[in-house]
């Protein structure tokens, strides 16, 4: 599904990314762990392409192609998603109105009818209930005004409505009351199958108690220094991560 | 910015000017030229009365005495005022009825979109036509005095209503009021006239088509729009013009009076052309002068515009809050693309006790365009407990064109509430990443967030007319993607 290879990433040339190697099998799903400032977001932004995050070196596999010259669009529409650490609020703009564009343009891509106004709010009805979220977030612009834990809801709401291969999940259970850890892990254990793929950063073993990572990495200084099963991030909480630094 | 994102900006800002079209219809067109003969011409054209046509000439004495205003922030050739031709009508255009208009001209409309023939008119929405120096047509003129509204051509009401236009003429805006302002009551030509009597409630959407055609001609529109005790009226304005190399003056005066407890509502879509979108060459320069008198107690005033055409526009529509409790609004966005500059805001005077004024201000700049806010708000001694509300955000698309703010207060009256706010954002790299990441592309991204920057706005429009300002706004911005 996703193969990243030898990948050295620059940000305003600032080196961030200094050789990472990512394999993610169709339906694994890999946690990444690591300080603050080590190149989690990094790392996802330079997957979906954002711009100034150019890659240096190395390369970046999707479905069997580089995608490193792909539009970021291109790759939402062959079926990358990202949930933002950040969510981005777009004043006066519409959440279900958003959300419906976003979910047309990928049926456009994909040759299907577009749904309009009348039928995208019964499938988005659908979804809604998947987590837990009330209808009136729909009316709303997007993410204003939105809590912390909305705008995760919010963000796993068009996960599930755009139906991607591989969720980048930017530590999407930080700021989540207990409620809303499961119910978005929930979401991400329902949604899972054979053929879709995770790929999960978070800083907390607990999110892990929700869902069964295949593989967990530790991403130091642009750099994954180590990888292991689910004990790892069990490690991780009781020692912290200067053990391995050294 | 990097290099792709210009090239699409570029790409964009070469999309044609939909209305850029030329009809081909004779006219009779004065020759280029300004003196006291020219304006015996016109008012004889129109059969006025003797008392219009001294009040043209005072104004025209004291324009020679006047010198063109250079503060404001837009830079433009100079305009050679003897090079102009100030009156152009379509040879045909004294008509009994609609059947008798110029098919050529009624084609005209059709291609903007304003069907004039009888069955295809527009439900609830009255039209008068102004083609060049003139009004062609207005619909739905039986019905609506069968309400007592009077809505026709400002040279018919010249002769037909003489009382009501001597009263109001020139009673917001004086002849002596600015440069542009003086031309125009010296040679204005045709524009619409308004009279809501008192208790009515206007019982439909009245509008004003503007259309320059003739080459060389400036428009000279004057428009009056009063409204009576306890009436009220919402008035929209549309305007277009074919793509010409040199640029072509359009200074309109229009006067609103409001009395006690009365409503206008003025709106405004202006799409003149632009000019060329890479050398700047050609375009209309809208030098406009509006303002409204909220003269009775209770009265409302509120305009809204949407100003998304003409190389260079220059306005201020303005409020004069004389009544107690009398309420002003200036709702506006307005873009500047490619080479397109703006000087645009408003001013809200407060006279009357309990006044309030509300400014919503969105300016959209692209391409190289340039473009300035200009607000004033000024609270007289008199008026206690004003309060005002200011919003103006700007958002500038790439990185070669600029957004300026220039909002001046003059408070005199302790009492006042004054609340003002501002933001000058680039279109978010965040945003359009967001939208990118759901699959979304550039163009569509950049249409949706500046819709829903100017959405505050837009929802001041008449509902059909708002579909228009989105779909205006798309079309001005394809391609300025950044
Ligand atoms: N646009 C940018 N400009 C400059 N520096 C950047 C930019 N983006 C990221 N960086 C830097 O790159 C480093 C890695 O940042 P990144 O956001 O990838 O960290 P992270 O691992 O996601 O951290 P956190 O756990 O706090 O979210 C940081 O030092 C950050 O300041
Ligand atoms: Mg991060």
């Amino acid at each position: 599904m996703l193969e990243v290879k030898n990948l050295h990433v620059e940000v305003e040339g600032k080196q961030i990314l200094n050789g990472i190697d990512l394999n993610v099998k169709p339906g694994e799903m890999h946690a990444i762990m690591g300080l603050n400032g080590s190149g989690k977001s990094t790392l996802s932004n330079a997957i979906t392409g954002r711009e100034n995050y150019s890659v240096t070196k190395g390369d970046i596999i999707y479905k069997n192609e580089s995608i490193v010259e792909m539009e970021p669009n291109e790759r939402a529409l062959a079926g990358i998603f990202m949930s933002f650490q950040y969510p981005t609020v777009i004043p006066g703009v519409n959440n279900t109105y958003f959300l419906r564009a976003a979910v047309n343009a990928k049926r456009k891509y994909n040759k299907q009818k577009e749904y309009d106004a009348a039928s995208f709010l019964k499938f988005v009805k659908s979804k809604l209930k998947e987590v837990e979220m009330d209808s009136k977030y729909l009316k709303r612009a997007v993410n204003e005004g939105f809590s912390g834990g909305e705008k995760k809801r919010n963000e796993m709401l068009q996960l599930l409505c755009l139906e991607p291969e591989l969720a980048i999940m930017d530590e999407t259970d930080s700021g989540l009351d207990i409620d809303a850890l499961k119910i978005i892990s929930k979401g991400i254990n329902n949604y899972k199958n054979k053929d879709r793929s995770f790929l999960v950063i978070t800083h907390y073993q607990r999110l892990l108690k929700y869902i069964e990572p295949d593989v967990v990495h530790v991403l130091i200084d642009g750099k994954i220094i180590k990888s292991g099963g689910k004990e790892l991030a069990l490690e991780l909480e009781e020692k912290g991560y200067s053990w391995l630094e050294s | 910015m990097n290099q792709s994102k210009n090239a699409v900006i570029d790409q964009r800002v070469k999309e044609d000017y939909k209305y850029g079209f030329v009809t081909d219809i004779e006219s009779d067109t004065l020759a280029p030229g300004i003196s006291e003969k020219t304006i015996h011409f016109i008012s004889e054209k129109k059969k006025e009365p003797s008392w219009l046509l001294a009040w043209r000439l005072k104004a025209y004495r004291k324009w020679l005495e006047m010198k063109e205003p250079n503060w404001q922030n837009v830079k433009y050739a100079n305009i050679d005022y003897q090079d102009i031709s100030y009156f152009s009508a379509p040879k045909k255009n004294e008509l009994k009825s609609l059947d008798e208009l110029d098919p050529e001209l009624l084609n005209t409309y059709n291609k903007l979109g304003i069907p004039l023939d009888e069955q295809k008119m527009m439900n609830g929405i009255a039209v008068d036509a102004v083609f060049d120096s003139v009004s062609i047509a207005t619909t739905f003129r039986e019905e609506l005095k069968s309400h007592g509204v009077i809505f026709c051509s400002f040279s018919e009401a010249a002769v037909d209503y003489p009382e009501i236009v001597k009263k109001y003429l020139g009673s917001v805006i004086p002849h002596t009021d600015n440069y542009f302002a003086c031309l125009n009551s010296a040679v204005f030509t045709d524009g619409s006239f308004v009279f809501i009597p008192k208790g009515v409630k206007c019982p439909m959407e009245l509008s004003t088509y503007f259309r320059i055609n003739e080459a060389k001609t400036g428009q000279f529109e004057r428009t009056l729009i009063i409204a009576e005790e306890g009436s009220s009226v919402s008035y929209l304005e549309g305007c277009t013009a074919p793509m010409r190399d040199e640029n072509q003056l359009h200074a309109a005066v229009v006067e609103l009076v409001a009395l006690d407890n009365a409503t206008i509502k003025y709106s405004t879509v202006q799409n003149w052309y632009p000019g060329n979108p890479e050398t700047g060459e050609g375009g209309i320069y809208n030098f406009v002068t509006k303002r409204g008198l909220c003269s009775g107690k209770n009265s409302r005033i509120s305009w809204t515009q949407v100003e998304t055409g003409s190389a260079v526009t220059w306005k201020y529509p303005s409020c004069i809050l004389k009544g107690d409790n009398s309420v002003g609004e200036f709702y506006s966005v307005a873009l500047t693309n490619n080479l397109q500059q703006a000087d645009t805001g408003t001013k809200m005077i407060h006279i009357g006790k309990n006044t309030k004024s509300t400014i919503i201000s969105k300016g959209i700049s692209a391409g190289k365009g340039q473009q300035t806010y200009r607000g004033e708000v000024k609270i007289m001694k008199s008026a206690d407990n004003a309060r005002n509300f200011s919003q103006c955000d700007s958002i500038l698309i790439g990185d070669r064109c600029g957004a300026h703010t220039f909002p001046y207060i003059d408070v005199r009256n302790q009492s006042a509430t004054m609340e003002h706010e501002a933001s000058t954002s680039k279109i978010g790299e965040d945003q359009l990443f967001y939208c990118n990441q759901r699959g979304i592309d550039t163009e569509d991204a950049v249409s949706m967030i500046v819709n829903g920057f100017c959405k505050e706005v837009f929802n001041e429009l008449p509902m059909e007319f708002a579909m228009e300002a989105t779909k205006l706004m798309e079309v001005s911005l394809e391609g300025s993607v950044g």
